[in-house]
């Protein structure tokens, strides 16, 4: 049987490329593919927690997870595209309107 | 207080405030004769409401008539009793004349409003505020408790200053209301402290129960307290009475509309300070000194308004220093303990007075807006009812036998001579007073209504808002005299009530001056009391007067030689008026000539408003710039507030940096916030 510990490393290698991507690259579609990233290496943890401790609250909360994700999928797709409509860019250097 | 009568007091206030929100809250749609329907049927049923109530109340033997509608406030006080306020009104003989008077009066004089004010902007704004002050001025006069009276003191207080600063576009208006609303206010903070000292010492605010303790306190503890009271509470009647020295705002107050002048500032309001002693008699009347202090402010007002009143040329101003004079005689009369000559003076006074100013109006609507007497003369043709109505009210004020002005008058000089805290020199004064209201005023008539006309025939003056375009003066509409001659009638026959000391006899259950309460006399003034309190009063009414009014012979003819003393100075004073002012008119310039500084010096009215501005107005607005406006207000408390505010601004300006609203920066934010937050559990566990 696999180790916990390597799932628990293979997590955080998945989450540090999350971030680093997300940190790294410019493409707003990139940056969000990274941000799912970041979600799942969080699941896998949860998974592999709930099978550890035999308890089935780990597995409800990666759908609960996963719902979320994809709800946040739609609107920040939509987000996009209303984006590129307006601006004709996705680069996130170029949308910085938020500030004062 | 027993009485089984149940009058609904609380209507007679109460209608002209339901006209007042009429009028104030929908006026501005209504026409001009909606508008002063509302008024005048509120104030007219007010009236007669007050007239059936006053009927009943007389047929039920004139015993006080006590309702209450709740408590207003009620405390538990932290000694462990227990102090409440009520919504209560009392009907006894003071305030059923003083009821009668307001409403009677001031019902005559919206009618005459009606037609004097029918050219003014603000017909609405003008009747709604009236009636306010009606609704004020008889929530002063019916109330049973200090306080209540002193809510419908301030608001008539309030009334004054809008009726005053009716005209608010113009500045001596406007400027002349503010004057009358703080002058008072110093008045006022008097009557405020008198209040906190009979809360304090009293546990009470209601007549009842503040007169039955004071009655029942023994002279040699009750002495200072009633004194340092009664003279508070003077303070308060020399504010809104218009007695030295805050008396400067009436004469400026005639900046209002005339009818304003005479229902406020003559009949009703200024009346109330008068009132308000006459109403505390119990207190006063056990603080000598106070009356004292009363009777020589009054009679020092009465004498200097009236030098002042020999000088002044508009015709609304000498009426205004008149109405001083008169309320320093009214003073005076309280302050030698003849409160029901005070009062039966205020009633004869607000007849003939009200006349007067409304004459005066009349004929300032005539001649199209002039109130300079040197530029009116001969009106005798022009307008024969206002002379003659005037003519009759300038012989009652001036003390001509057989009108109402002489009965009062010669009751208070005959008081202010023979009472036991009266005083030669005050009748002295005060015969002298008199000596002059009689040659001012027929001065007056005699500048106004003889002669040749002076005023101007094309050009009308355009005063006031009065717009109209005069050609010659000419008589007032039939609602404007009606009033006039009402009020005419009533300043003949007012006096006759008084014959014979059936007004004296008839106030006296309120306020006949009680025996001193001796030393060690305490059981005797508590029963006494009780037994006035519980209502059987019949006796004492009957005793009272009995007791003070024992003339002997000898006394009888010396109140008549008094009497003739002050009928010659009526007449001389109408002989003077009539040498210097129709047979001689050159006699007055040689005297003015001859008394050079002097005439100015009253011309001046003594400086009084110079003197007050130097002494009071000017430091203190020395004083409130420099320190509490550029030391307190923008040194300390504006930089306080400056500093904070620029001080969270240049923070946030640092703050601002952070957020370039590049979303790579934010997510490094997060990321280092993170990465600090596992940095930190990291140092937890290993440590």
């Amino acid at each position: 049987m696999v180790p916990i510990s390597w799932y628990l490393m293979l997590s955080a290698l998945l989450f540090g490329c999350g971030v680093a991507g997300f940190l790294i690259k410019r493409n707003i579609i990139t940056i969000f593919m990274s941000i799912e990233l970041m979600l799942n290496a969080v699941n896998l943890t949860f998974v592999v927690f709930a099978a550890k401790w035999q308890m089935l609250s780990g597995h409800i909360f990666v759908f609960f997870v996963m719902v979320v994700a994809a709800a946040e999928a739609a609107v920040g797709l939509a987000i996009i595209i209303a984006v590129f409509r307006t601006r004709e860019t996705l680069n996130v250097d170029r949308v910085n309107l938020l500030k004062l | 207080m027993s009485s089984s009568l149940h009058l609904n007091l609380w209507l007679i206030p109460l209608l002209p405030l339901a006209g007042a929100a009429i009028n104030g809250l929908f006026g501005r749609r209504f026409s001009n004769k909606v508008v002063s329907a509302v008024a005048l049927l509120f104030t007219a049923t007010s009236f007669a409401w007050a007239i059936a109530c006053a009927l009943q109340f007389w047929g039920a033997g004139a015993n006080p008539v006590m309702e209450t509608h709740g408590d207003w406030l009620r405390l538990a006080l932290p000694n462990g009793h227990s102090f409440s306020v009520e919504y209560g009104f009392l009907l006894d003989r003071l305030s059923m004349v003083m009821m009668l008077v307001v409403t009677g009066v001031g019902f005559l004089i919206h009618l005459y409003a009606t037609g004097y004010m029918a050219h003014e902007g603000g017909y609405y704004r003008f009747f709604s505020y009236l009636n306010l002050f009606m609704f004020f001025m008889l929530t002063l006069v019916l109330a049973n408790n200090y306080l209540l009276m002193f809510v419908g003191w301030e608001g008539v207080g309030l009334a004054s200053y809008l009726l005053i600063g009716f005209y608010f576009l113009k500045d001596s208006a406007a400027d002349a209301g503010k004057k009358a609303f703080i002058t008072n206010r110093i008045g006022d903070f008097g009557f405020l402290i008198a209040l906190f000292l009979l809360v304090k010492n009293f546990g009470t605010l209601q007549y009842d129960g503040i007169f039955e303790k004071a009655s029942a306190m023994p002279v040699e503890v009750g002495a200072g307290l009633l004194t340092a009271i009664a003279l508070l509470m003077f303070v308060g009647a020399t504010g809104k009475s218009a007695q030295i020295p805050l008396f400067v705002w009436l004469p400026d107050a005639m900046e209002g509309p005339t009818p304003v002048s005479a229902l406020i500032h003559a009949a009703t309001m200024v009346t109330a300070g008068v009132y308000m002693v006459c109403r505390s008699n119990i207190i006063f009347s056990r603080a000598p000194m106070a009356l004292e202090v009363v009777a020589i402010v009054g009679c020092l007002t009465a004498f200097f308004a009236a030098t002042i009143g020999l000088a002044q040329n508009d015709i609304k101003r000498v009426l205004a220093y008149s109405t001083v004079s008169q309320l320093g005689y009214m003073m005076m009369a309280a302050g030698v303990a003849a409160y029901s000559a005070a009062i039966f003076h205020l009633m004869t006074h607000a007849f003939f007075k009200a006349l007067l100013f409304l004459a005066a109006g009349s004929v300032i609507h005539g001649v199209g807006g002039e109130q300079d007497m040197r530029k009116m003369g001969g009106l005798r043709k022009y307008m024969p009812w206002t002379f003659g109505v005037m003519f009759v009210a300038t012989m009652a004020i001036a003390g001509i036998p057989g009108l109402a002005g002489f009965f009062s008058k010669d009751e208070i000089l005959w008081q202010a001579f023979s009472s036991k805290h009266g005083h030669p020199a005050l009748w002295a004064v005060g015969v002298l007073t008199a000596f002059m209201t009689s040659f001012y005023m027929f001065r007056l008539i005699y500048m106004t209504f003889f002669g040749e006309y002076r005023g101007a025939t094309a050009d009308a003056h355009a005063h006031g808002g009065h717009d109209d375009h005069h050609g010659t003066p000419h008589e007032s509409p039939w609602v404007m005299l009606a009033p006039l001659v009402l009020l005419a009638a009533l300043s003949v026959v007012g006096g006759y009530v008084g014959l014979g000391n059936r007004f004296e006899q008839f106030l006296a259950p309120v306020v006949a001056p009680q025996p001193e309460p001796m030393l060690m006399n305490v059981e005797l003034e508590t029963s006494k009391v009780t037994s006035r309190a519980s209502g059987n009063k019949i006796a004492l009414v009957r005793s009272a007067p009995a007791g003070e009014e024992a003339p002997g012979e000898e006394n009888k003819t010396l109140e008549y030689e008094l009497m003739g003393v002050s009928i010659l100075a009526a007449f001389g004073g109408w002989a003077m008026a009539y040498l210097f002012y129709l047979k001689n008119p050159a006699i007055p310039e040689r005297i003015t000539a001859a008394l050079g500084g002097l005439y100015t010096t009253v011309l001046n009215k003594y400086y009084v408003d110079e003197i007050y501005q130097a002494v009071f107005i000017r430091p203190l607005i020395a004083f409130s710039e420099s320190v509490l406006w550029k030391g307190i207000d923008s040194g300390t408390i504006d930089r306080s507030i400056d500093g904070v505010a620029d001080g969270s601004q240049s923070v946030s300006d640092g703050i601002r940096t952070m957020f370039t609203g590049n979303i790579r920066t934010y997510a490094g934010w997060v990321s280092a916030g993170a990465a600090a937050v596992v940095i930190y559990m990291v140092w937890v566990v290993a440590r």
